[in-house]
Protein backbone atom coordinates (compact mmCIF):
# COMPACT_ATOMS: atom_id res chain seq x y z
CA UNK A 1 0.00 0.00 0.00
CA UNK A 2 1.42 3.82 -0.88
CA UNK A 3 0.39 7.00 -0.59
CA UNK A 4 1.33 10.65 -1.20
CA UNK A 5 1.07 11.80 2.07
CA UNK A 6 0.09 15.72 2.15
CA UNK A 7 0.38 16.41 5.76
CA UNK A 8 -0.23 20.00 6.09
CA UNK A 9 0.90 23.42 8.18
CA UNK A 10 -0.65 22.33 10.79
CA UNK A 11 1.25 18.96 11.30
CA UNK A 12 4.58 20.97 11.33
CA UNK A 13 4.03 23.25 14.17
CA UNK A 14 1.42 22.47 16.87
CA UNK A 15 0.28 18.96 15.79
CA UNK A 16 3.88 17.66 14.81
CA UNK A 17 3.14 14.69 17.27
CA UNK A 18 -0.19 13.60 14.96
CA UNK A 19 2.66 13.57 11.82
CA UNK A 20 5.37 11.52 14.13
CA UNK A 21 2.98 9.05 14.95
CA UNK A 22 1.52 8.83 11.60
CA UNK A 23 4.46 8.12 9.94
CA UNK A 24 5.52 5.62 12.44
CA UNK A 25 2.24 3.52 12.74
CA UNK A 26 1.36 3.42 8.99
CA UNK A 27 5.31 2.35 8.88
CA UNK A 28 4.74 -0.31 10.87
CA UNK A 29 1.78 -1.38 9.31
CA UNK A 30 3.56 -1.62 6.26
CA UNK A 31 2.16 1.18 4.52
CA UNK A 32 4.69 3.35 2.30
CA UNK A 33 4.15 7.18 2.30
CA UNK A 34 5.76 9.89 0.02
CA UNK A 35 5.57 13.16 0.94
CA UNK A 36 4.27 15.64 -1.64
CA UNK A 37 6.73 17.35 -3.37
CA UNK A 38 6.79 21.28 -2.19
CA UNK A 39 3.45 20.98 -0.74
CA UNK A 40 1.89 24.26 0.03
CA UNK A 41 -1.60 25.56 2.32
CA UNK A 42 -4.90 24.22 1.93
CA UNK A 43 -6.54 27.52 2.64
CA UNK A 44 -7.81 26.08 6.09
CA UNK A 45 -11.41 27.50 6.90
CA UNK A 46 -9.82 31.01 6.15
CA UNK A 47 -9.39 31.22 2.51
CA UNK A 48 -13.41 30.72 2.17
CA UNK A 49 -13.70 33.86 4.49
CA UNK A 50 -12.11 35.97 1.91
CA UNK A 51 -12.18 34.59 -1.68
CA UNK A 52 -14.08 31.46 -3.12
CA UNK A 53 -11.74 30.95 -6.52
CA UNK A 54 -8.50 30.95 -3.86
CA UNK A 55 -10.62 28.10 -1.08
CA UNK A 56 -10.36 26.19 -4.73
CA UNK A 57 -7.05 27.18 -6.02
CA UNK A 58 -4.89 26.47 -2.71
CA UNK A 59 -5.90 22.85 -2.20
CA UNK A 60 -6.27 22.02 -6.18
CA UNK A 61 -2.38 23.50 -6.70
CA UNK A 62 -1.63 20.73 -3.94
CA UNK A 63 -3.76 18.00 -6.24
CA UNK A 64 -2.03 18.98 -9.14
CA UNK A 65 1.85 18.58 -7.86
CA UNK A 66 0.21 14.97 -7.04
CA UNK A 67 -0.73 14.62 -10.16
CA UNK A 68 2.92 15.54 -11.59
CA UNK A 69 4.28 12.97 -9.35
CA UNK A 70 3.10 10.71 -11.38
CA UNK A 71 2.67 7.90 -8.55
CA UNK A 72 -1.06 7.02 -9.49
CA UNK A 73 -1.75 6.72 -6.13
CA UNK A 74 -4.30 8.36 -3.23
CA UNK A 75 -3.44 10.96 -1.79
CA UNK A 76 -3.65 10.47 2.16
CA UNK A 77 -4.69 13.09 4.60
CA UNK A 78 -4.40 13.06 8.50
CA UNK A 79 -6.08 17.02 9.14
CA UNK A 80 -9.43 17.00 8.38
CA UNK A 81 -9.68 20.93 7.10
CA UNK A 82 -7.41 19.70 4.32
CA UNK A 83 -8.99 16.73 3.40
CA UNK A 84 -12.08 18.37 2.84
CA UNK A 85 -10.28 21.38 0.93
CA UNK A 86 -8.92 18.66 -1.40
CA UNK A 87 -11.75 16.84 -1.29
CA UNK A 88 -14.26 20.04 -2.17
CA UNK A 89 -11.70 20.17 -5.31
CA UNK A 90 -11.75 16.66 -6.24
CA UNK A 91 -16.09 16.85 -5.70
CA UNK A 92 -17.08 20.11 -7.24
CA UNK A 93 -14.53 20.51 -10.24
CA UNK A 94 -16.04 17.71 -11.32
CA UNK A 95 -19.70 18.53 -11.28
CA UNK A 96 -18.53 22.20 -12.55
CA UNK A 97 -16.04 22.05 -15.74
CA UNK A 98 -16.38 26.14 -15.67
CA UNK A 99 -14.99 25.63 -12.17
CA UNK A 100 -12.44 23.48 -13.03
CA UNK A 101 -11.20 26.17 -15.71
CA UNK A 102 -11.14 29.01 -13.76
CA UNK A 103 -9.07 26.66 -11.46
CA UNK A 104 -6.40 25.79 -14.06
CA UNK A 105 -6.79 29.42 -15.11
CA UNK A 106 -4.79 30.29 -11.72
CA UNK A 107 -2.93 27.38 -11.71
CA UNK A 108 -1.22 28.42 -14.86
CA UNK A 109 0.69 30.71 -12.26
CA UNK A 110 2.33 28.08 -11.32
CA UNK A 111 3.22 26.11 -14.37
CA UNK A 112 0.31 23.57 -13.16
CA UNK A 113 -3.03 21.98 -14.31
CA UNK A 114 -5.40 19.94 -12.51
CA UNK A 115 -6.66 17.18 -14.31
CA UNK A 116 -8.59 15.68 -11.30
CA UNK A 117 -7.71 11.81 -11.72
CA UNK A 118 -6.33 11.72 -7.89
CA UNK A 119 -8.16 10.60 -5.39
CA UNK A 120 -8.46 12.02 -1.68
CA UNK A 121 -8.39 10.49 1.55
CA UNK A 122 -8.42 11.28 5.06
CA UNK A 123 -6.45 8.96 7.17
CA UNK A 124 -9.19 7.82 9.63
CA UNK A 125 -10.44 6.10 6.44
CA UNK A 126 -7.35 4.25 5.24
CA UNK A 127 -7.02 3.22 8.45
CA UNK A 128 -10.88 2.15 8.82
CA UNK A 129 -11.28 0.62 4.82
CA UNK A 130 -8.05 0.32 3.77
CA UNK A 131 -6.34 -1.80 6.15
CA UNK A 132 -7.76 -4.94 7.77
CA UNK A 133 -8.62 -4.41 11.54
CA UNK A 134 -6.96 -8.13 11.91
CA UNK A 135 -3.58 -6.37 11.15
CA UNK A 136 -3.72 -3.62 13.41
CA UNK A 137 -4.97 -6.48 16.18
CA UNK A 138 -1.97 -8.21 15.53
CA UNK A 139 0.76 -5.71 15.91
CA UNK A 140 -0.78 -4.47 19.45
CA UNK A 141 1.56 -5.99 22.01
CA UNK A 142 0.40 -3.81 25.36
CA UNK A 143 -3.23 -3.75 24.98
CA UNK A 144 -4.83 -0.98 26.50
CA UNK A 145 -7.02 -2.95 28.89
CA UNK A 146 -9.05 -1.03 31.21
CA UNK A 147 -8.94 2.46 29.04
CA UNK A 148 -12.29 3.96 28.25
CA UNK A 149 -11.63 6.18 25.03
CA UNK A 150 -14.44 8.71 23.21
CA UNK A 151 -14.06 8.36 19.83
CA UNK A 152 -13.91 11.88 18.59
CA UNK A 153 -14.29 12.50 14.81
CA UNK A 154 -15.49 16.51 14.75
CA UNK A 155 -16.69 17.36 11.61
CA UNK A 156 -15.36 18.11 8.50
CA UNK A 157 -13.95 14.26 7.88
CA UNK A 158 -17.83 13.69 7.96
CA UNK A 159 -19.60 16.22 6.14
CA UNK A 160 -20.81 17.42 3.86
CA UNK A 161 -19.19 14.50 1.69
CA UNK A 162 -20.12 11.26 3.13
CA UNK A 163 -17.53 8.99 2.25
CA UNK A 164 -16.42 6.67 4.90
CA UNK A 165 -18.56 6.61 7.59
CA UNK A 166 -22.06 7.96 9.12
CA UNK A 167 -21.87 11.76 8.85
CA UNK A 168 -24.31 12.01 11.65
CA UNK A 169 -23.69 8.87 14.16
CA UNK A 170 -20.20 8.10 13.13
CA UNK A 171 -18.26 4.86 14.07
CA UNK A 172 -15.26 4.37 12.14
CA UNK A 173 -12.95 4.60 14.90
CA UNK A 174 -15.03 1.60 17.38
CA UNK A 175 -13.39 -1.18 15.59
CA UNK A 176 -10.10 0.15 15.35
CA UNK A 177 -9.96 0.71 19.82
CA UNK A 178 -11.12 -2.56 20.13
CA UNK A 179 -8.78 -4.18 17.91
CA UNK A 180 -6.34 -2.19 20.34
CA UNK A 181 -7.67 -3.47 23.75
CA UNK A 182 -10.08 -0.56 25.28
CA UNK A 183 -13.16 -0.22 25.50
CA UNK A 184 -15.22 2.62 23.27
CA UNK A 185 -16.99 5.14 25.28
CA UNK A 186 -20.59 5.63 24.78
CA UNK A 187 -21.44 9.15 23.76
CA UNK A 188 -23.32 10.65 21.72
CA UNK A 189 -21.01 13.97 21.09
CA UNK A 190 -18.56 12.66 17.85
CA UNK A 191 -19.67 14.21 15.14
CA UNK A 192 -20.31 17.61 17.31
CA UNK A 193 -18.53 20.21 16.56
CA UNK A 194 -15.64 21.67 19.04
CA UNK A 195 -16.08 25.65 17.67
CA UNK A 196 -13.13 25.36 15.06
CA UNK A 197 -11.37 28.83 14.76
CA UNK A 198 -14.46 30.24 17.12
CA UNK A 199 -11.66 29.92 19.99
CA UNK A 200 -10.13 32.78 18.72
CA UNK A 201 -12.81 35.28 16.59
CA UNK A 202 -15.58 34.77 19.25
CA UNK A 203 -14.03 32.97 21.98
CA UNK A 204 -17.44 33.26 24.11
CA UNK A 205 -19.72 31.39 21.59
CA UNK A 206 -16.30 28.84 21.12
CA UNK A 207 -15.73 27.94 24.57
CA UNK A 208 -19.14 26.62 25.19
CA UNK A 209 -18.76 23.99 22.74
CA UNK A 210 -15.43 22.57 24.20
CA UNK A 211 -17.27 22.84 27.80
CA UNK A 212 -20.33 21.11 26.39
CA UNK A 213 -17.65 17.95 24.69
CA UNK A 214 -14.99 18.26 27.85
CA UNK A 215 -18.38 17.34 30.24
CA UNK A 216 -19.45 14.59 28.24
CA UNK A 217 -16.08 13.27 27.71
CA UNK A 218 -15.59 13.13 31.58
CA UNK A 219 -15.62 9.75 32.75
CA UNK A 220 -13.81 8.45 29.69
CA UNK A 221 -10.03 8.36 30.38
CA UNK A 222 -9.00 9.70 26.77
CA UNK A 223 -10.52 11.43 23.76
CA UNK A 224 -9.27 10.84 20.61
CA UNK A 225 -8.85 12.67 17.52
CA UNK A 226 -8.51 12.77 13.97
CA UNK A 227 -8.49 16.51 13.92
CA UNK A 228 -5.45 19.03 14.70
CA UNK A 229 -8.30 21.76 15.13
CA UNK A 230 -10.57 19.39 17.15
CA UNK A 231 -7.66 18.35 19.33
CA UNK A 232 -6.27 21.65 19.87
CA UNK A 233 -9.36 23.26 21.07
CA UNK A 234 -10.25 20.40 23.31
CA UNK A 235 -6.47 20.19 24.83
CA UNK A 236 -5.78 23.61 25.54
CA UNK A 237 -8.40 25.40 26.76
CA UNK A 238 -9.60 22.60 29.70
CA UNK A 239 -8.69 25.75 32.27
CA UNK A 240 -10.87 28.44 30.68
CA UNK A 241 -13.74 25.30 30.17
CA UNK A 242 -13.65 24.69 33.94
CA UNK A 243 -13.68 27.93 34.73
CA UNK A 244 -16.96 28.62 32.68
CA UNK A 245 -18.45 25.54 34.14
CA UNK A 246 -17.20 25.40 37.35
CA UNK A 247 -15.36 22.10 36.81
CA UNK A 248 -12.32 20.65 37.02
CA UNK A 249 -11.77 19.18 33.53
CA UNK A 250 -8.34 17.29 32.75
CA UNK A 251 -8.29 14.61 30.44
CA UNK A 252 -6.05 13.58 27.76
CA UNK A 253 -6.72 14.37 24.39
CA UNK A 254 -4.65 11.96 22.03
CA UNK A 255 -4.34 11.86 18.01
CA UNK A 256 -5.63 8.28 17.33
CA UNK A 257 -2.39 7.20 15.26
CA UNK A 258 -0.85 7.96 19.23
CA UNK A 259 -3.13 5.55 20.72
CA UNK A 260 -2.03 3.00 18.13
CA UNK A 261 1.34 3.62 18.77
CA UNK A 262 0.58 3.29 22.58
CA UNK A 263 -1.06 -0.34 22.08
CA UNK A 264 1.33 -1.04 19.27
CA UNK A 265 4.49 -0.59 21.89
CA UNK A 266 6.12 2.04 19.95
CA UNK A 267 9.33 3.77 21.46
CA UNK A 268 7.99 7.25 23.04
CA UNK A 269 10.25 9.44 20.17
CA UNK A 270 7.32 7.87 17.49
CA UNK A 271 4.11 8.66 19.63
CA UNK A 272 5.70 11.95 21.02
CA UNK A 273 3.09 11.85 24.47
CA UNK A 274 5.61 14.98 25.74
CA UNK A 275 3.99 17.49 23.19
CA UNK A 276 0.73 16.84 24.40
CA UNK A 277 -0.16 19.53 26.50
CA UNK A 278 -2.64 17.56 28.70
CA UNK A 279 -1.71 14.36 30.09
CA UNK A 280 -3.29 13.71 33.46
CA UNK A 281 -0.51 11.42 36.14
CA UNK A 282 -3.81 9.29 36.35
CA UNK A 283 -3.75 8.13 32.54
CA UNK A 284 -0.28 7.83 32.79
CA UNK A 285 -0.34 5.62 35.49
CA UNK A 286 -2.98 3.00 33.89
CA UNK A 287 -0.50 3.11 31.31
CA UNK A 288 2.44 1.68 33.20
CA UNK A 289 -0.01 -0.53 34.73
CA UNK A 290 -0.39 -2.25 31.50
CA UNK A 291 0.32 -6.02 31.05
CA UNK A 292 2.33 -6.80 27.29
CA UNK A 293 0.75 -9.68 25.48
CA UNK B 1 -30.26 43.50 -15.77
CA UNK B 2 -27.51 40.94 -15.62
CA UNK B 3 -26.23 42.21 -12.70
CA UNK B 4 -28.98 41.69 -10.86
CA UNK B 5 -29.28 37.63 -12.01
CA UNK B 6 -25.74 36.59 -11.35
CA UNK B 7 -24.14 39.33 -9.80
CA UNK B 8 -21.18 40.36 -12.38
CA UNK B 9 -21.75 43.96 -12.33
CA UNK B 10 -19.93 46.02 -14.50
CA UNK B 11 -16.19 45.10 -15.21
CA UNK B 12 -13.99 47.63 -13.52
CA UNK B 13 -16.89 49.08 -11.15
CA UNK B 14 -16.73 48.25 -7.73
CA UNK B 15 -19.53 45.52 -7.12
CA UNK B 16 -22.64 46.75 -5.06
CA UNK B 17 -23.59 45.24 -2.08
CA UNK B 18 -27.01 44.14 -3.81
CA UNK B 19 -24.37 42.65 -6.87
CA UNK B 20 -22.26 40.56 -4.29
CA UNK B 21 -25.65 38.75 -2.38
CA UNK B 22 -27.15 38.04 -5.77
CA UNK B 23 -25.50 35.20 -5.97
CA UNK B 24 -25.81 33.93 -3.00
CA UNK B 25 -29.52 34.71 -3.06
CA UNK B 26 -29.68 32.41 -6.32
CA UNK B 27 -27.86 29.57 -4.59
CA UNK B 28 -31.13 29.66 -1.44
CA UNK B 29 -34.18 30.29 -3.98
CA UNK B 30 -35.68 26.88 -2.83
CA UNK B 31 -35.49 27.77 0.78
CA UNK B 32 -39.06 27.03 2.29
CA UNK B 33 -38.42 27.97 5.45
CA UNK B 34 -38.52 25.03 7.31
CA UNK B 35 -35.75 25.80 10.01
CA UNK B 36 -33.82 22.51 10.06
CA UNK B 37 -30.59 24.62 9.93
CA UNK B 38 -31.70 26.75 12.66
CA UNK B 39 -32.29 22.87 14.63
CA UNK B 40 -29.30 21.54 13.40
CA UNK B 41 -26.51 24.72 13.96
CA UNK B 42 -24.49 24.22 17.15
CA UNK B 43 -23.80 27.90 17.40
CA UNK B 44 -27.71 29.31 17.07
CA UNK B 45 -28.36 29.88 20.52
CA UNK B 46 -24.95 32.30 20.33
CA UNK B 47 -26.53 34.05 17.45
CA UNK B 48 -28.80 37.08 17.18
CA UNK B 49 -30.68 35.95 14.79
CA UNK B 50 -31.17 32.36 13.31
CA UNK B 51 -29.67 30.85 10.02
CA UNK B 52 -33.64 30.38 8.77
CA UNK B 53 -34.29 34.12 9.73
CA UNK B 54 -30.95 35.40 7.48
CA UNK B 55 -32.51 33.41 4.29
CA UNK B 56 -35.76 34.97 4.92
CA UNK B 57 -33.86 37.99 4.91
CA UNK B 58 -32.15 37.44 2.09
CA UNK B 59 -34.45 36.10 0.02
CA UNK B 60 -36.66 39.45 0.66
CA UNK B 61 -34.00 41.68 -0.21
CA UNK B 62 -33.27 43.01 3.29
CA UNK B 63 -29.46 42.85 2.49
CA UNK B 64 -28.39 45.52 4.79
CA UNK B 65 -30.22 44.01 8.13
CA UNK B 66 -28.04 40.25 7.37
CA UNK B 67 -24.91 42.84 7.69
CA UNK B 68 -26.42 43.92 11.61
CA UNK B 69 -26.33 40.66 12.74
CA UNK B 70 -23.43 38.36 13.89
CA UNK B 71 -25.31 35.10 12.41
CA UNK B 72 -22.57 34.02 9.33
CA UNK B 73 -19.75 35.09 11.36
CA UNK B 74 -20.18 32.58 13.83
CA UNK B 75 -20.61 29.86 11.36
CA UNK B 76 -18.27 27.19 12.39
CA UNK B 77 -18.15 25.39 9.29
CA UNK B 78 -19.43 22.07 10.75
CA UNK B 79 -21.68 21.36 7.56
CA UNK B 80 -24.68 20.02 9.53
CA UNK B 81 -27.02 22.16 8.17
CA UNK B 82 -25.74 21.21 4.37
CA UNK B 83 -25.89 17.46 5.24
CA UNK B 84 -29.71 18.08 6.64
CA UNK B 85 -31.18 20.65 4.83
CA UNK B 86 -34.38 18.61 2.78
CA UNK B 87 -33.67 20.77 -0.21
CA UNK B 88 -30.28 20.28 -0.29
CA UNK B 89 -29.03 23.61 0.05
CA UNK B 90 -25.43 24.61 -0.04
CA UNK B 91 -25.91 26.32 3.29
CA UNK B 92 -22.53 26.52 4.81
CA UNK B 93 -21.19 28.03 1.62
CA UNK B 94 -23.86 30.68 1.61
CA UNK B 95 -22.26 31.52 5.08
CA UNK B 96 -19.10 31.84 3.43
CA UNK B 97 -20.17 34.03 0.93
CA UNK B 98 -21.64 35.61 3.25
CA UNK B 99 -17.91 36.21 4.83
CA UNK B 100 -16.80 37.26 1.81
CA UNK B 101 -19.22 40.05 0.69
CA UNK B 102 -18.22 41.50 4.90
CA UNK B 103 -14.34 41.04 4.16
CA UNK B 104 -14.27 42.79 0.74
CA UNK B 105 -16.93 45.60 2.23
CA UNK B 106 -14.52 45.60 5.22
CA UNK B 107 -17.46 45.74 7.32
CA UNK B 108 -16.70 46.70 11.23
CA UNK B 109 -18.79 44.64 13.52
CA UNK B 110 -17.12 41.13 11.40
CA UNK B 111 -13.72 42.37 11.75
CA UNK B 112 -12.03 39.83 14.25
CA UNK B 113 -13.02 37.25 12.13
CA UNK B 114 -12.52 39.13 8.81
CA UNK B 115 -9.01 39.98 10.10
CA UNK B 116 -8.16 36.85 11.23
CA UNK B 117 -8.72 35.00 7.93
CA UNK B 118 -6.64 38.17 6.51
CA UNK B 119 -3.63 37.28 8.56
CA UNK B 120 -3.72 33.79 8.25
CA UNK B 121 -3.82 34.13 4.19
CA UNK B 122 -1.42 36.73 4.54
CA UNK B 123 1.13 34.49 5.98
CA UNK B 124 0.58 31.34 3.47
CA UNK B 125 0.42 34.29 0.44
CA UNK B 126 4.12 35.57 2.16
CA UNK B 127 5.66 31.47 2.95
CA UNK B 128 3.28 29.20 0.75
CA UNK B 129 2.64 27.92 4.04
CA UNK B 130 1.53 29.30 7.02
CA UNK B 131 3.27 30.26 9.97
CA UNK B 132 1.01 29.49 13.22
CA UNK B 133 3.14 32.40 14.84
CA UNK B 134 3.73 34.51 12.48
CA UNK B 135 -0.04 34.47 11.96
CA UNK B 136 -1.00 35.51 15.31
CA UNK B 137 1.26 37.81 15.26
CA UNK B 138 -0.24 39.79 12.58
CA UNK B 139 -4.00 39.19 13.35
CA UNK B 140 -2.91 40.76 16.98
CA UNK B 141 -1.51 43.42 15.11
CA UNK B 142 -4.53 43.95 13.15
CA UNK B 143 -6.53 44.37 16.19
CA UNK B 144 -5.04 46.93 17.80
CA UNK B 145 -6.04 45.55 20.76
CA UNK B 146 -3.79 44.29 23.49
CA UNK B 147 -6.28 42.31 25.32
CA UNK B 148 -6.83 40.37 22.75
CA UNK B 149 -3.35 38.67 22.57
CA UNK B 150 -3.16 39.06 26.48
CA UNK B 151 -5.77 35.94 26.51
CA UNK B 152 -3.29 33.89 24.35
CA UNK B 153 -0.16 33.93 25.66
CA UNK B 154 -0.53 31.35 28.21
CA UNK B 155 -1.25 28.74 25.58
CA UNK B 156 1.51 30.72 23.67
CA UNK B 157 4.43 30.20 26.00
CA UNK B 158 3.33 26.42 26.35
CA UNK B 159 3.07 26.12 22.95
CA UNK B 160 6.73 27.79 22.79
CA UNK B 161 7.97 25.27 25.40
CA UNK B 162 6.93 21.99 23.81
CA UNK B 163 8.88 23.49 20.97
CA UNK B 164 5.44 23.19 18.65
CA UNK B 165 5.73 27.01 17.99
CA UNK B 166 8.63 29.42 18.12
CA UNK B 167 8.51 33.17 18.27
CA UNK B 168 8.42 34.53 15.11
CA UNK B 169 8.81 38.50 13.65
CA UNK B 170 6.78 38.73 10.77
CA UNK B 171 8.91 38.42 7.63
CA UNK B 172 8.35 39.23 3.67
CA UNK B 173 9.07 35.80 2.82
CA UNK B 174 10.01 34.97 -0.44
CA UNK B 175 6.67 35.60 -1.93
CA UNK B 176 5.86 32.26 -2.54
CA UNK B 177 2.16 32.08 -3.91
CA UNK B 178 2.18 35.83 -4.83
CA UNK B 179 0.90 35.55 -8.35
CA UNK B 180 -1.57 32.84 -7.61
CA UNK B 181 -3.29 34.82 -5.02
CA UNK B 182 -2.81 37.65 -7.90
CA UNK B 183 -4.58 35.78 -10.42
CA UNK B 184 -7.07 34.60 -8.46
CA UNK B 185 -8.20 37.80 -7.07
CA UNK B 186 -8.33 39.06 -10.98
CA UNK B 187 -10.74 36.73 -11.79
CA UNK B 188 -12.73 37.47 -9.32
CA UNK B 189 -12.80 40.96 -10.31
CA UNK B 190 -13.81 40.41 -13.49
CA UNK B 191 -16.49 37.94 -12.87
Amino acid sequence: MKYIYYPGCSLEGTAAEYSISTMAVLGALGVELVELDDWTCCGATAAEGISHLLSFALPARNIAVAEKMKLNCDILVPCSACYLNLKRVEHETRLDPSLLKKVNQVLETENLVLKGKLKTRHLLDVLASDIPVSDIASRVIKPLEGLRIAPYYGCQCLRPYAVFDDPEEPVSMEPIITALGASVYEWDMGGRCCGASLMSTAPDAGIELVAGLLETAQDADAVVTVCPMCQMNLEAYQKRASKKRQMHYDIPVLYLPQLMGLAMGLPDDQVRMDLNLCVPDAFRNKLMARQTA
Amino acid sequence: MKAAIDGSGEPGKPKTLEERLAPVRKMLLACIQCGTCSGSCPNAWAMDSSPRHLWRLLLTHNGEEIFKSRTFALCSTCYSCTLRCPRGLPLTDAMSLLKQVAAAENIYIYRRSVRFYQSFMESVRRHGRVREMEFMTLYFMSMKNPMIPLKFTPLGMKLMAKGKVSFEIPSKGSGKLDALFRKAKEIEDQS
